[in-house]
C-alpha cells in the first residue's frame, strides 16, 4: 500500500492537518501536500481511467508532466475538469472527483474497451467511421461525442465565480524556472545591473536539486538554494514570482506567464489567475528535465511510477507509494530512488538495470543491502488496479525465462529529457545528444529576434547537462550571456563549484526487453492518457506513416492533455526503429504553447461580465434606458430600437412611433452619427475626391447629401456634408462609419496626397445631436425660443448656428424621414438637458421619442437607401439609381474609374426597385427572387433579393426595397420570393418611393 | 447656458487605487506644423507652455499641452475658458494652415491615484509603468483594454487618463476591476 512515512516530507507541515474529499470520501492530508501526495498518503493509488480503454490509472509523475492523475476539482461555480493532482496544492475543503468512468472509478463499463483493444488499434477511428458516408453525421459523430473528452465540462448555466486579469511586464532578462539553474542564472544576470524577472511554476524555489542532493561550494545544495533566494530577494532589480508558469515564448521577446494566485486558497480576495504579458530583451529557459518512462508490458498499471517521482513523494511529502518496490532503470540516477526508499525504511526488492555495468551509486545501494540485477529487464507487470507482481527477464531477449516477484510498486527510469518547450516555441532548434539519448537545445540555432540575433538562452538541465556541477556552471554562463545580450556588462565571477556522485553513462533503452514479443509490446504503453502502445506506433509505421507528425495524429500519441511530455521521445524512438531510421532523422513533433493548459479565464482576463466588451453610450443613454429602450447594437454603440411602453409589444411601439412622427412630433437621438471636420486650403479638392458628387462648390451655410465609394467603386458610406466656412467642411457619416471613414481619409492624406493641405478631426462625440421630426417640429423649437427657424431663415438643406432656448446649437435643416425635420447639435455635456427641454416643451405637440426601427421605416417609406441594407460591399451607386450623385463635371473621384469597368457598367446588374406584396403582407428579409430554370447546381436561378422590408403603419401594408435584374424596366410585374417558411411570396415591382413622392411634407 | 454635466458626473471608486471621474476639462485638438512659430505662440498664449516634444506632457492642473502625434497637440484649458481660448487661437492661426477644434465634450477624464496606481494601469495598457520608464512630464496614447486612451502623470502616484466620452462607462468599470481589492501585483 501507499502510505505516509513517519519521517521525511520537507514541504509538509505535520502540525497542520487538512481535510479534503475524493469521490465523496473524506481524507486527511497536511499543509504543503499536493492532492497527489495526499491521495497516496491515503492509499488512493488509482486516480482515474484512461481515455480510450478506460484502463485504471494511477499517478505516474510528481509535477506538470503528469498524464494520469486528472481530477474534476471544486464544485458549482468553481468546478474545473482535468486538473492535475500533482500540481494541485492541498487546501482545507478541497473536493475532487475522478474522471472518465461510469458508473464509478472502481467498476467502469467503458473498461470493456480494454478487452476489445485488439479490435481498436491505431487509426481505428479513421478506418471504421469512414463508411458508409452518411453514418458519420447521424451515427458515429453523436456516439463519439458522447464518449469523447475526459472531464465533464462545467454546467453551461454556471458562471465562474472568480475574476482574472492581465498584467503587462517589461524586463531585460526573464528567467523561466526557479530551480537551482534558474536561480543561479537570475543572480548572475541581476549582478550585471539588468532588470530580472524570475518565474517558477511551483510553490517552491530550488526545483528538484534539494531532492537529488549534492553540494555546491561545499554546502548542501538546499542551503545553497536558500542562500540564492535570500540574495535575490534583497536585489531591487529582481522580481520573483512563485506559482507562475512560463506558458509560451513568442516573437519579439514576448512571453506569457500564467500566475495562479488563489488556486491554493479559493475564495480569497483578488483575481484567481493573472496572465503576465511579458516583453523581455532576453529569455533564459531554466525549465529542467523530465524523466522518461520505460516501455515494458504493464507499465501503465497503477503503482508503476517514475523513479524520480517516487523519490519526490518520499523526500518532499513523506509518502511512499509502496512497501515493496522494484526499480527498473537504464541509468545511475534511479539508484538515488533505491537509496532514498531504503533509507526511509521501504523494502527495495530489486534494482533491475538494463545495463551490464553501473556506477558508484549502484555500489552504495548494494552496501545498503539492495540487490542489483545487471542486464535484466521487466518482462511484465501484473495486476489490475494495483501492481501485484512483476515478471523479470533478460534485457537482451524476447521476454522468456521469467522470474516472478510479488511487490506493490515499481519505479522506472528511462533517462532524462530536457524540457525544451520554451526554447522551441519560437523556432529554437534541437540536436540529438547520443550519450544522454535526448534532444537538447542547439546553441547555434536559438530563436531569433527582430535583429536576427538569438533572444533565448537555455540553462541547466533544460540545456542538456544533468549533473549538478555542470548544471550550475551552465546556468552561470547562461546568466552572463543573457545579461550581455540584453546590453549589460556581466561581472567577472566564477561559477560555483558543484559536486555530486559520479555517474556511469546511461544506455538507451526504448523497449524492455529489447526484442519483446508482440504480446508484450501490445501491453507496453507509450501514452498513458490516450492509450497508445508500442504496437500501435509500429503498426502505423507498417501502414506507411513515416512523418512523426502524421504518426502522432494517426495514433493520438502525445495528443492528450499532457501533450506527450512523457511519451514523445519514447514514441519517436519506437517509430525510428520501426522505420529503420535514426532518431534525429525522425525528429520531434512541434512544441506549441501553452506548456501546460492555462485557464480560459486567464486568457480572457478582465474581459467578462460588465466589461466583456465596451458599450458606447450617448449622453442620453440613461434616459433611454429608463424610458423603455429596447436596445439594438450598432457597432459598439447601443441605440434604442424602440421605446416600449408598459403593455406594448416592441412591434406595437414601433407602429406607434411611426405614426406619431408623421402626424405629430418625434425625437431621435442621432448623436452616434459620425462628424468629421475637414479643414484646409485643399479641403474642397480633397472632398471632391472622397465623395462622388461635388463638395467644393457647396456654399457656406448649405448642406449636401454625399456618397462615398471605395477605389473599387463600391459604396462605403453616405451622409450630409455642411460647409462651415471658406476652408472648413463638416462631414456626417453613418454611425458605424465614423472611425472607419476618419481612417479612410487619413490614409489617403498620409499615403497618397501627403502634400495636400488638409487636416481632419473626428468630433463625433463632441455633440449630442437630436433629430426633431414631424409636422410640429418647428413649433416645439420656436417654443423653446432663440434663433429664427422659419422656412425663409433656414431653408431645406441649410444650417445655422445660434441659440435654441439656453443652448448653443447648430441647426441643420435636413430630413431622413421626408417630414419637416431639424437636426440640432448641442455640446454633449448639455445633451441630456436639451433632450429634457424638448420632451417638456413637446408635450402639447404630441412629442414621442422614436428609435432606429422607426427611423428605418420612415426612410424606407421615402425610398431612401441605407448603407448596410441596400449596400453590402458589392453595390455601386448606379445599382441604386443614384446616378444623380455621380458628378460628371469632376475629372476624378474615388471609384470613378472602377465604375467604367465592364462588369460595373453591365446592364444585367440587379437594380433597386420598390416591392409591394400582392396581399399586403411583409416580405421576408433577405429573401431571393427566383426566375425561370435552374443553375448548374440544380438550384433555381435567382434574379434579385430583398434589401429592406418593413410593415408600414402609415400605409397599412408591407413595403420593401430590393435589387432586381432589369428591375426599373419591369414596373408592375409580379416576382416570386420563396421564403424559408415554405411559402412563396409574390410581390409587385413598384417605384421605391411609397410616401409623399413630391416631397411636399419636408418642404414646409 | 444649461449646466454642463460630464459623462459620469464625478463617479469614484476606492480599491487598491482611487479611481475618479474628474469632471469637465477644456480640450482643444490642435493640428498643424509643430515647428511653426505662429503655432508655438498660440500654444504659449493659451497655456503658458512651449510646444512639447515627442510623448511630452506639459501640464499644470487643468492647463497645459500634450504631444499627440507629429502634427497634433492636445491643448488643456479650464472648461469655462475653452470657447474664448479657442477663438483666440483660431484668430492667431488664421494665417497658417492649422486646425483647432473644441473636443472638451467628446472626452472623459479620470484620475487614478495611490501607491498601486501604476499597477492598475499596467493591467489594461501595454505600457511599461516603472518609475524609470514613466514619469510626470510624459504622455502615452495607447489603449485601455479594448478602447483608445491617453494618460500622463500629475505626480509620482497619480495619473490622468483620457478616453472618449462614449466609453466613459466602460473605462470606469474597467478601472474598477483592475483596482479590485487584493489585486496588487507588487511590481511597481
Amino acid at each position: 500500500m501507499s502510505t505516509r512515512l513517519v519521517k521525511q516530507g520537507r514541504l509538509i507541515d505535520r502540525s497542520k492537518q487538512v481535510t479534503f474529499t475524493f469521490n465523496g470520501t473524506s481524507m486527511q492530508g497536511y499543509e504543503g501536500d499536493t492532492l497527489a501526495s495526499a491521495l497516496l498518503a491515503n492509499d488512493q493509488m488509482m486516480m482515474g481511467r484512461s481515455f480510450k480503454y478506460h484502463r485504471p490509472r494511477g499517478v505516474v509523475a510528481s509535477g506538470a508532466e503528469e498524464p494520469n492523475a486528472l481530477v474534476g476539482l471544486g464544485q458549482g461555480t468553481r468546478f474545473e475538469p482535468n486538473q492535475r493532482a500533482t500540481t494541485t496544492e492541498l487546501f482545507n475543503g478541497l473536493t475532487s472527483v475522478s474522471q472518465n468512468h461510469w458508473p464509478n472509478l472502481e467498476f467502469d463499463i467503458g473498461a470493456l474497451n480494454t478487452h476489445l483493444s485488439r479490435f481498436l488499434p491505431a487509426g481505428f477511428y479513421y478506418k471504421m467511421f469512414i463508411h458508409p458516408k452518411p453514418f458519420w453525421k447521424h451515427v458515429y459523430e453523436p456516439f463519439i461525442r458522447q464518449s469523447a473528452g475526459l472531464g465533464k465540462a462545467p454546467d453551461k448555466e454556471t458562471k465562474d465565480a472568480d475574476t482574472y486579469e492581465h498584467f503587462y511586464a517589461f524586463t531585460d532578462v526573464l528567467v523561466i524556472g526557479g530551480g537551482v539553474a534558474g536561480l543561479q542564472a537570475a543572480k548572475v544576470a541581476a549582478e550585471s545591473g539588468a532588470k530580472v524577472l524570475l518565474i517558477e511554476q511551483t510553490a517552491h524555489w530550488g526545483g528538484r536539486a534539494p531532492v537529488d542532493g549534492g553540494t555546491i561550494n561545499d554546502k548542501p545544495v538546499d542551503k545553497f538554494v536558500e542562500q540564492l533566494v535570500s540574495d535575490l530577494e534583497t536585489m531591487d532589480n529582481v522580481t520573483m514570482r512563485l506559482r507562475c508558469m512560463g506558458a509560451g515564448v513568442y516573437d519579439h521577446g514576448y512571453v506569457l506567464g500564467y500566475e495562479r494566485l488563489t488556486d491554493h486558497k479559493p475564495g480569497t480576495q483578488g483575481p484567481r489567475h493573472r496572465l503576465w504579458r511579458i516583453r523581455a530583451k532576453q529569455v533564459v529557459t531554466a525549465t529542467g528535465a523530465i524523466e522518461r518512462p520505460l516501455s515494458f508490458a504493464g507499465n501503465d498499471v497503477p503503482g508503476v511510477m517514475l523513479a524520480s517521482a517516487m523519490r519526490d513523494y518520499v523526500i518532499n511529502w513523506g509518502v511512499t507509494p509502496g512497501e515493496r518496490v522494484i526499480i527498473a532503470t537504464n541509468n545511475d540516477d534511479a539508484y538515488r530512488t533505491a537509496i532514498t526508499l531504503k533509507q526511509a525504511g521501504v523494502d527495495v526488492l530489486r534494482v533491475v538495470d538494463a545495463r551490464d555495468t553501473a556506477g558508484p551509486l549502484a555500489e552504495e545501494a548494494r552496501q545498503l543491502g539492495i540487490r542489483v540485477d545487471p542486464g535484466k529487464a521487466i518482462a511484465k507487470v501484473k495486476g489490475g488496479k494495483r501492481v501485484k507482481k512483476v515478471e523479470l527477464c533478460n534485457q537482451n531477449g524476447i521476454g522468456g525465462a521469467r522470474e516472478e516477484i510479488e511487490c506493490d510498486a515499481v519505479a522506472m527510469s528511462g533517462g532524462w529529457s530536457p524540457v525544451v518547450h520554451m526554447w522551441s516555441h519560437c523556432g529554437g532548434k534541437l540536436i540529438w545528444d547520443e550519450a544522454q539519448a535526448h534532444f537538447r537545445p542547439d546553441p547555434t540555432r536559438p530563436p531569433l529576434g527582430a535583429d536576427g540575433e538569438g533572444f533565448v538562452v537555455a540553462a541547466g538541465a533544460s540545456n542538456g547537462p544533468l549533473a549538478l556541477a555542470e548544471v550550475v556552471t551552465d546556468a552561470h554562463a547562461a546568466g552572463k550571456a543573457a545579461a550581455k545580450a540584453a546590453g549589460f556588462k556581466p561581472k567577472n565571477t566564477k561559477a560555483p563549484s558543484g559536486e555530486t556522485t559520479e555517474e556511469a553513462s546511461m544506455e538507451a533503452v526504448w523497449l524492455m526487453p529489447a526484442n519483446a514479443e508482440i504480446q508484450l509490446r501490445m501491453k507496453s504503453w507509450l501514452d498513458f492518457q490516450n492509450d497508445v502502445k508500442v504496437s500501435d506506433v509500429q503498426l502505423a509505421a507498417r501502414e506507411g506513416y513515416e512523418s512523426v507528425e502524421h504518426t502522432k495524429r494517426y495514433t493520438t500519441l502525445g495528443m492528450a492533455t499532457d501533450q506527450g511530455k512523457l511519451s514523445n521521445i519514447n514514441g519517436l524512438a519506437i517509430l525510428a526503429d520501426a522505420l529503420e531510421s535514426e532518431i534525429p532523422k525522425v525528429g520531434t513533433t512541434t512544441f506549441r504553447p501553452p506548456y501546460t493548459p492555462i485557464s480560459m479565464g486567464a486568457i480572457g482576463g478582465e474581459a467578462r461580465g460588465e466589461v466583456f466588451q465596451p458599450i458606447r453610450q450617448t449622453p442620453m443613454h440613461n434616459w433611454h434606458d429608463k424610458n423603455g429602450a429596447d436596445w439594438e447594437p450598432v457597432g459598439h454603440w447601443r441605440r434604442t430600437y424602440a421605446y416600449v411602453r408598459p403593455g406594448e409589444s416592441v412591434h406595437d411601439a414601433v407602429n406607434r412611433e411611426v405614426k406619431n412622427t408623421r402626424e405629430n412630433l418625434g425625437l431621435l437621438d442621432a448623436s452616434t452619427l459620425g462628424k468629421l471636420i475637414v479643414k484646409g486650403p485643399d479641403a474642397g479638392k480633397f472632398l471632391d475626391m472622397m465623395y462622388t458628387n461635388m463638395m467644393s462648390t457647396l456654399k457656406v451655410g448649405k448642406c449636401r447629401y454625399g456618397l462615398m465609394c471605395s477605389e473599387n467603386g463600391f459604396l462605403i458610406d453616405d451622409g450630409v456634408v455642411a460647409r462651415i466656412d471658406d476652408d472648413t467642411w463638416l462631414c456626417h457619416t453613418t454611425t458605424g462609419g465614423a472611425e472607419r471613414i476618419h481612417g479612410h481619409m487619413e490614409e489617403w492624406l498620409q499615403t497618397e496626397w501627403w502634400d495636400w493641405k488638409v487636416y481632419v478631426a473626428n468630433v463625433t462625440e463632441q455633440y449630442a445631436q437630436v433629430a426633431v421630426v414631424g409636422p410640429n417640429a418647428r413649433k416645439v423649437l420656436e417654443k423653446l425660443g432663440g434663433m429664427n427657424l422659419s422656412k425663409e431663415a433656414l431653408p431645406f438643406m441649410e444650417w445655422r448656428d445660434g441659440k435654441i432656448g439656453d443652448f448653443d446649437a447648430r441647426a441643420y435643416r435636413i430630413s431622413f424621414s421626408g417630414e419637416l425635420s431639424y437636426e440640432i447639435a448641442v455640446p454633449a455635456s448639455q445633451g441630456q438637458a436639451f433632450w429634457d427641454a424638448l420632451v417638456a416643451a413637446g408635450q402639447e405637440f404630441g412629442v414621442m421619442p422614436y428609435g432606429t426601427e422607426c427611423l428605418h421605416i420612415l426612410r424606407a417609406e421615402k425610398g431612401f437607401i441605407m448603407i448596410g441594407d441596400e449596400t453590402d460591399g458589392t453595390v455601386i451607386p448606379q445599382d441604386l439609381g443614384l446616378h444623380w450623385a455621380l458628378s460628371k463635371k469632376k475629372e476624378d473621384y474615388l471609384g470613378k474609374r472602377a465604375h467604367s469597368r465592364t462588369h460595373m457598367a453591365d446592364p444585367e446588374r440587379w437594380k433597386l426597385v420598390g416591392l409591394e406584396t400582392v396581399d399586403g403582407s411583409v416580405l421576408p428579409d433577405g429573401a431571393y427572387a427566383v426566375g425561370e430554370g435552374v443553375n448548374a447546381n440544380g438550384q433555381r436561378n435567382m434574379i434579385g433579393r430583398v434589401t429592406s422590408t418593413y410593415y408600414s403603419a402609415n400605409l397599412g401594408k408591407g413595403i420593401a426595397m430590393g435589387l432586381i435584374k432589369h428591375g426599373p424596366d419591369r414596373m408592375g410585374e409580379i416576382v416570386e420570393f420563396p421564403g424559408t417558411d415554405g411559402k412563396t411570396y409574390k410581390a409587385k415591382i413598384v417605384d421605391p418611393i411609397f410616401y409623399d413622392k413630391d416631397g411636399e411634407k419636408q418642404n414646409v | 447656458m444649461s449646466e454642463p454635466i460630464s459623462a459620469l458626473n464625478h463617479a469614484s471608486y476606492q480599491g487598491i487605487a482611487k479611481v475618479e471621474e474628474c469632471g469637465l476639462q477644456g480640450m482643444i485638438t490642435l493640428r498643424g506644423d509643430l515647428s511653426d512659430k505662429v503655432l508655438a505662440k498660440a500654444v504659449k498664449d493659451a497655456t503658458g507652455q512651449k510646444v512639447p516634444g515627442q510623448r511630452e506632457a506639459l501640464v499644470k492642473g487643468d492647463t497645459g499641452v500634450c504631444w499627440m502625434s507629429p502634427d497634433e497637440l492636445l491643448v488643456l484649458v479650464p472648461y469655462t475658458e475653452v470657447e474664448a481660448k479657442l477663438a483666440a487661437m483660431t484668430n492667431a492661426l488664421s494665417g497658417v494652415h492649422a486646425l483647432a477644434v473644441n473636443v472638451s465634450d467628446a472626452r472623459a477624464v479620470f484620475r487614478i491615484s495611490g501607491v498601486s496606481a501604476r499597477e492598475v494601469l499596467g493591467k489594461v495598457a501595454p505600457v511599461e509603468f516603472s518609475t524609470e520608464a514613466f514619469q510626470p512630464g510624459q504622455i502615452r496614447r495607447s489603449r485601455l483594454a479594448q478602447v483608445a486612451g491617453a494618460f500622463w502623470m500629475d505626480d509620482a502616484e497619480s495619473f490622468r487618463v483620457v478616453c472618449f466620452r462614449s466609453a466613459a462607462d466602460y473605462v470606469f468599470k474597467l478601472l474598477k476591476v483592475a483596482a479590485q481589492p487584493g489585486s496588487e501585483v507588487g511590481v511597481y
